[in-house]
């Protein structure tokens, strides 16, 4: 047989999911900075989990160790994905279940759609997760006649109050709780009218009306933490127990997941399920983990079908560089600790990943021409790598995209002549004195042009000095 | 006594000489030698942080080439030293330089930032140094993320003499700078710099110190905007005072004109 070079792996498709913002970053930014009530509702809560979880990170003896394990099982699970992959769709079908290849949203929409036509449900029960939202399988079942019902309290809340989640964890984490309470006694059928914004009257309120979608819905979907290829085994892990009640209730469960999201072995989930809880919710234990491996007769869902999601992922793993943002566990710990992502929220981002992971991994998913603006929401302050429970460098992968990010054609040339002056010192030590002079002779006290009166908006500017540093060494 | 190459940073020797001034004569005051090689312009981490590598390797080459000749190589800034030890090489081997990436390298590994060489090459904490204000210690980002620098310039001020020291909350959150971050997201940046800023103020310092002139040019363009009366001074300027009076004109580091 022949081979034949078929070019790069395909990225994900526009026009479908959300992993495209409608306007760049700092436009958007712009908007949720000047909203003081989210502001304060994320400078809490990211304060909040930053607190939890760095106590609950500093009791154990060797978390470097730990970490580097996941980066090590990480890095050898994409060094042999398609294998593993393979190794996951034979043990799976082994155990009853049925597997599907999505090289993209529309393909995995499509088989999901179809799957659940195939029941004759004309509603589904969703476990959190962002893969769906990633492909925008809600509005694809909707299309469809389907009802999608979100049972995730976060997810619920954002799919009441027609809203977009804006954390990975923590998906209605812009919301505070009167918020909350105005979106149920607005959107949830049936919500005692002296509804309180007490969380326990919230989350009470959520049980009474996800008991009966529990109780009669036939057909659930899942994302995936891990799987074990060795095995067959799906595990998603949760601090509700609603996730469970979708994974064991129903007749027929469909899981999609990302195709990296495959470890390769039983013993590896070990490590995971030590980093994850303690990096995302500052849990010591993860409260609901749930794992399962195809079918068992007579207990739980008698048909499970997975869906094993592309949409650009092997686009991720053609890159050296950038490959490690498939890493992710997800566990959104970089979100909580970014000074950027705790003052604009997760909208700002476009997409369904936000924060410095999202910042890395959604241009890679696309095309990095098509997220230009994220790459750059980010100081480089470096406090996403110091947190990430696998040690992602995501400074590192947001400056090598940024070398591959279209550039204005302005700052292109300006970086050229910067860049050509810096390298002949006599034409350098001339635009050092024109520094001076440029000060000197006229802007002194009203900004500067665009785009540098973004620094003048807020910042006064320094007062050249009466000479440089080498004008200084060579009078000495 | 060693013979120490002063890497000034393009920032420094443009706007900021006073920093680097006080680094040459701390160092002479220790009793080391500094030569200033003077093909020496700008690291490049400009434009590899705004995403244009292709330019920056003529930088990196340089800088490679002026300062392959010597034992040890000082900067008063942990951003431009973080460059130097984390980008060069990347860079070179972007471009398929494998040579110039092996020489960067060994220009990295004697390269250091002032703290760093102060307590870790000389092993001194205390310089001698003489400075009555109430300060505040910012630790940047680079100096703290990427090189590592820990407490060193904490044992440093805190061996000053006259200097009442002051626990800056939320030290480690940035300021926003950023490099060109301060100007493409400059809302973003801005909303960084006023918790920074409101942290400064509780403080009650008179100065607001750090070990990277770029940071201070940010906070302290901040400060002087909204007329806060605090100073940013340069960690080397610090550490050159003495009884005998201040390592250069007293000019503050930032501040000035809007």
């Amino acid at each position: 047989m022949t081979r034949s070079f078929l070019g790069m792996p395909a990225t994900a498709p526009p026009g479908v999911g959300h992993l495209r913002g409608t306007e760049p970053f700092p436009a958007a930014a712009r908007r949720a900075l000047s909203d003081a009530q989210l502001r304060r509702n994320l400078g809490h809560a990211t304060a909040t989990i930053r607190g939890r979880s760095a106590a609950v990170i500093g009791e154990v003896p060797d978390w470097p160790g730990l970490r580097a394990a996941g980066r090590a099982i990480k890095t050898d699970t994409m060094a042999r994905l398609p294998e593993l992959l393979e190794q996951l769709e034979a043990a799976v079908t082994a155990a009853g279940g049925t597997v599907h290849w999505a090289a993209d949203a529309v393909q995995a929409n499509r088989i999901v759609t179809d799957l659940v036509r195939a029941t004759g449900a004309d509603r589904v029960m969703k476990v959190k997760s962002m893969v769906t939202q990633e492909i925008g399988l809600n509005e694809a079942l909707e299309a469809a006649g389907i009802e999608p019902v979100e049972t995730d309290l976060a997810e619920l809340i954002v799919q009441l109050g027609d809203d977009r989640p804006s954390h990975i964890l923590v998906p209605a984490i812009h919301r505070n709780r009167s918020e909350i309470r105005e979106i149920f006694l607005r959107a949830m059928p049936g919500v005692d009218r002296a509804l309180t914004d007490e969380p326990a009257a919230l989350a009470a309120a959520a049980r009474r009306h996800l008991r009966q979608t529990f109780l009669s819905t036939r057909v659930a979907v899942s994302g995936a933490n891990f799987a074990v290829a060795e095995t067959g085994t799906l595990a998603v892990v949760e601090s509700e127990g609603n996730g469970r009640m979708c994974l064991t209730l129903p007749e027929t469960l469909i899981t999609v997941m990302g195709i990296e999201k495959v470890i390769p072995t039983w013993r590896d989930l070990e490590v995971f399920l030590q980093l994850l809880p303690r990096a995302s919710t500052g849990e010591r234990m993860n409260p609901y983990t749930s794992m399962w491996t195809g079918v068992t007769p007579g207990d739980g869902p008698q048909a499970f079908h997975l869906v094993l999601l592309d949409n650009g992922r092997s686009a991720v793993l053609a890159d050296p560089v950038g490959r490690q943002a498939l890493h992710c566990i997800r566990c959104s710990a970089c979100l909580n600790v970014c000074p950027v992502y705790e003052r604009t929220g997760g909208h700002a981002y476009g997409s369904v990943y936000p924060g410095p992971i999202g910042a890395v991994l959604s241009p890679q998913l696309t095309g990095v021409a098509d997220n230009a603006s994220l790459p750059y929401a980010s100081s480089l302050c470096g406090a996403c790598y110091d947190a990430c429970p696998v040690m992602i460098d995501i400074p590192s992968i947001l400056v090598h995209l940024r070398g591959q990010a279209p550039h204005p054609r302005a700052e292109a040339t300006a970086m050229a002549a910067a860049a050509y002056t810096m390298d002949h010192p006599a034409l350098y030590a001339a635009a050092q004195r024109a520094v001076r002079l440029g000060r000197l002779a006229g802007r002194r006290g009203r900004g500067l042009p665009p785009p540098l009166s973004g620094w003048t908006a807020s910042r006064d500017l320094p007062e050249p000095p009466r000479q440089t540093f080498r004008q200084w060494w060579a009078e000495r | 006594m060693m013979r120490v190459a002063l890497f000034v940073t393009c920032l420094a020797d443009t706007l900021f000489p006073q920093a680097a001034i006080a680094t040459v004569r701390l160092l002479e005051r220790l009793g080391h030698e500094v030569v200033f090689p003077e093909g020496q312009t700008c690291c490049g981490q400009m434009h590899v942080n705004t995403g244009y590598p292709g330019d920056a390797l003529r930088l990196v080459r340089r800088h490679v080439r002026v300062f392959a000749p010597y034992d040890v190589v000082v900067a008063p800034s942990g951003s431009c030293v973080g460059s130097v030890r984390h980008q060069h090489a990347t860079v070179a081997r972007g471009a398929g330089d494998e040579r110039l990436a092996g020489r960067a390298e060994d220009v990295a590994a004697r390269t250091y930032e002032l703290s760093e060489f102060l307590v870790d090459v000389l092993g001194v904490t205390d310089v001698g140094a003489y400075y009555p204000h109430r300060v505040t210690y910012h630790p940047t980002c680079h100096s703290l993320r990427m090189l590592r620098v820990g407490d060193r310039p904490l044992r440093l001020l805190r061996a000053v003499r006259g200097l009442d020291l002051v626990e800056l909350p939320q030290a480690e959150q940035c300021c926003g700078f950023g490099g060109t971050f301060a100007v493409k997201n400059a809302d973003t940046s801005t909303a960084m710099l006023a918790d920074k800023m409101r942290h400064v103020l509780a403080t009650r310092a008179d100065v607001c110190t750090a070990g990277d002139a770029s940071c201070l040019m940010h906070i302290g363009g901040g400060l002087s905007r909204l007329r806060a009366g605090v100073r940013t001074v340069h960690l080397a300027e610090i550490l050159a005072s003495t009884e005998a009076g201040p390592a250069d004109a007293p000019a503050p580091t930032t501040g000035g004109t809007r």
